[in-house]
């Protein structure tokens, strides 16, 4: 097998998105995970603001996503682009 | 290069991995009852001196995992394995992953059920001589894993391996290793966990000392399922892996060692926090005995999920047939899903013991609700079984994927990189979509009668939660199917 200097550019690319995406899916797992759990036990202490709390976990989770968002776009960005 | 070069580079790599990693979690543990001892000083000072005692002996006992490491590490260091031929430098290697990492989990886990100990005779002080036989008990139970750790090393250490082949046999070694290494991590540090709420119930309720221990040593015992996978895992690696092949059987022995051990972390852990609710809760409520006795098996039994998975996918890669010429992207396939499963079962398995433990907790305070408090654990805990799943779907693809195209090095990365984005990819997602259905069993246990809005809102948090490990699976399909 021949390997240029090209290919190891490629290997590496792709090894990175694999670490990018794996890694990276880590935070925002358990951060919403954690999120979803406090607003299951606010609810049951408030369950006349549930639409409230549901509102704002949702918010939560969307802030605590972008991370992994990024962590995506890093990956296709080394897979498709560099 | 040399063959007594090769076997010192190996010896001497292994005693630093021994030692080193070994010194980690026995010196946590001490940490953890140290710091224990003295907040229950500061309570009781006049105990100050039974007290310092009852921290020696607790640390003594942590300190067993460390020093099997350094026994390992002095052997490895000064006996010469150069005449037991060239897989001896493998076999040295694994010998101080396996003693090493396996040291972890029992130092952190021996620890923290003395500190609880103390803390136990601090409230008690009439206890105190049935609080140390109860902490030895949990300790010695925690300090298993540690013992097959060290059994695995001495039978790598020591094994005769002239006359064969440096390649495939010194991958099997490693993975023999890497699996019973990382095996013991979890059953370890889970086993200390239920030892140290042992203490703590029995602190709190001194009547119920038998049947708290039983219920300990229950768990504990289901707590160690992993571990025993694991060592036989690595004892099949070692007297089963073919001295004969190529790259893929190399690749395909190091991945079921990868599968295993890492798999076995999240369970053990996870059948360690649901054990130690489950004594919490004994001691809270005495009368529900039986029915703590039965969420905590159904709910270790579902925690077990994920590792059997990695078990199945180790059997899978151990039992395959290699005959074709080899090609670097199958043989990273091999590897890749070993690592895919592996990683991927440490999320759920942990995940869904978080979620067993507070629905321990729930059944104590809602004890005539259990039938809904095990619907919310049930459903919560097969929700965070996915990603487990898309890291075993991915796993069986890349096993039975089709690699004779011509082998190029990016292709081969790729194909390596798409186990490790689904793997790590499943961590976070398995670990809160447990944290969720927790919550939701709490909420549960607070006001029961709003039943549907927790389950509506755990489903909504644990779809969210989701996202990152589809996110993962997406790019590992794109990494396997498109570049």
């Amino acid at each position: 097998m021949d390997i240029g200097g090209a290919d190891l550019i490629r290997a590496a690319s792709f090894i990175g998105a694999g670490l990018a995406m794996g890694l990276g899916a880590i935070g925002p797992g358990i951060g919403e995970g954690f999120v979803g759990g406090k607003a299951c036990e606010a609810i049951g202490r408030n369950p006349d603001e549930a639409g409230l709390l549901t509102r704002t976990m949702l918010v939560a989770q969307a802030v605590s996503e972008s991370t992994g968002i990024y962590a995506l776009v890093v990956a296709l960005l080394l897979i498709f682009v560099v | 290069m040399d063959v007594i070069f090769t076997v010192k580079t190996g010896q001497l790599l292994g005693a630093g991995l021994a030692m080193g990693l070994g010194a980690i979690g026995a010196a946590l543990g001490e940490g953890m009852t140290g710091g224990y001892a003295n907040v229950s000083i500061s309570r009781r000072t006049e105990m100050s001196s039974p007290f310092t005692r009852n921290m020696l002996v607790a640390q003594a006992v942590a300190e067993t995992s460390a020093i099997f490491a350094l026994m390992v590490a002095v052997l490895l260091l000064f006996s010469d394995m150069s005449g037991r031929g060239v897989c001896a430098g493998a076999a040295a290697i694994g010998a101080g992953i396996a003693m090493g990492l396996g040291a972890f989990g029992s130092g952190i886990g021996a620890g923290y059920s003395g500190g609880e100990a103390i803390l136990g005779v601090s409230r008690q002080p009439e206890s105190a001589s049935q609080m140390t036989t109860t902490m030895l008990v949990g300790q010695a139970v925690c300090q298993t894993p540690a013992i097959f750790s060290l059994v695995i090393a001495f039978m790598l250490m020591f094994k005769d391996y002239s006359g064969v082949n440096a390649w495939p046999y010194s991958g099997c070694l490693i993975g023999a290793g890497i699996a019973m290494g990382f095996g013991a991590i979890g059953s370890g540090w889970g086993g200390g966990q239920a030892g140290g709420s042992a203490c703590r119930g029995y602190a709190r309720q001194p009547k119920l000392r038998g049947p708290i221990v039983t219920l300990m040593l229950v768990g504990q015992a289901v707590s160690q399922t992993p571990a025993i996978f694991a060592l036989l895992v690595s004892i099949m690696l070692m007297t089963i892996g073919p001295t004969e092949g190529n790259l893929l059987v190399t690749m395909a022995f190091l991945g079921a060692g990868c599968s295993i051990g890492l798999g076995a972390v999240g369970s053990g852990m996870g059948n360690g926090v649901t054990a130690e609710a489950a004594c919490d809760a004994l001691s809270k409520e005495s009368s529900l005995s039986k029915s703590i006795m039965t969420f905590m098996l159904v709910g270790q039994a579902i925690g077990q999920t994920p590792v059997i998975f990695a078990m199945v996918v180790s059997l899978l890669l151990m039992f395959g047939n290699y005959d074709q010429a080899a090609n670097l992207p199958y043989a990273m396939a091999l590897v890749s899903a070993g690592l895919c499963i592996g990683l991927g079962a440490i999320g759920s398995g942990y995940g869904n013991g978080i979620t067993s433990a507070e629905a321990c907790d729930a059944l104590a305070v809602r004890p005539e609700k259990s039938p809904a408090v095990m619907t919310f654990m049930l459903v919560g805990q097969a929700v965070g079984q996915t990603p487990v799943i898309f890291a075993l779907m991915v796993s069986f693809m890349l096993m039975l994927g089709n690699y004779d195209q011509a082998a190029t090095l990016p292709a081969a990365m790729a194909i390596l990189a798409a186990g490790i984005a689904m793997g790590f990819g499943a961590i976070g997602p398995g670990i809160g979509n447990g944290i969720t259905a927790g919550g939701a069993c709490t909420a549960f246990a607070m006001h029961p009668e709003h039943s549907s809005l927790y389950m509506r809102t755990m489903l909504i948090a644990q779809a969210v939660a989701q996202s990152t490990a589809i996110y993962a699976l997406v790019i590992a399909f794109v990494l396997m199917f498109v570049v």
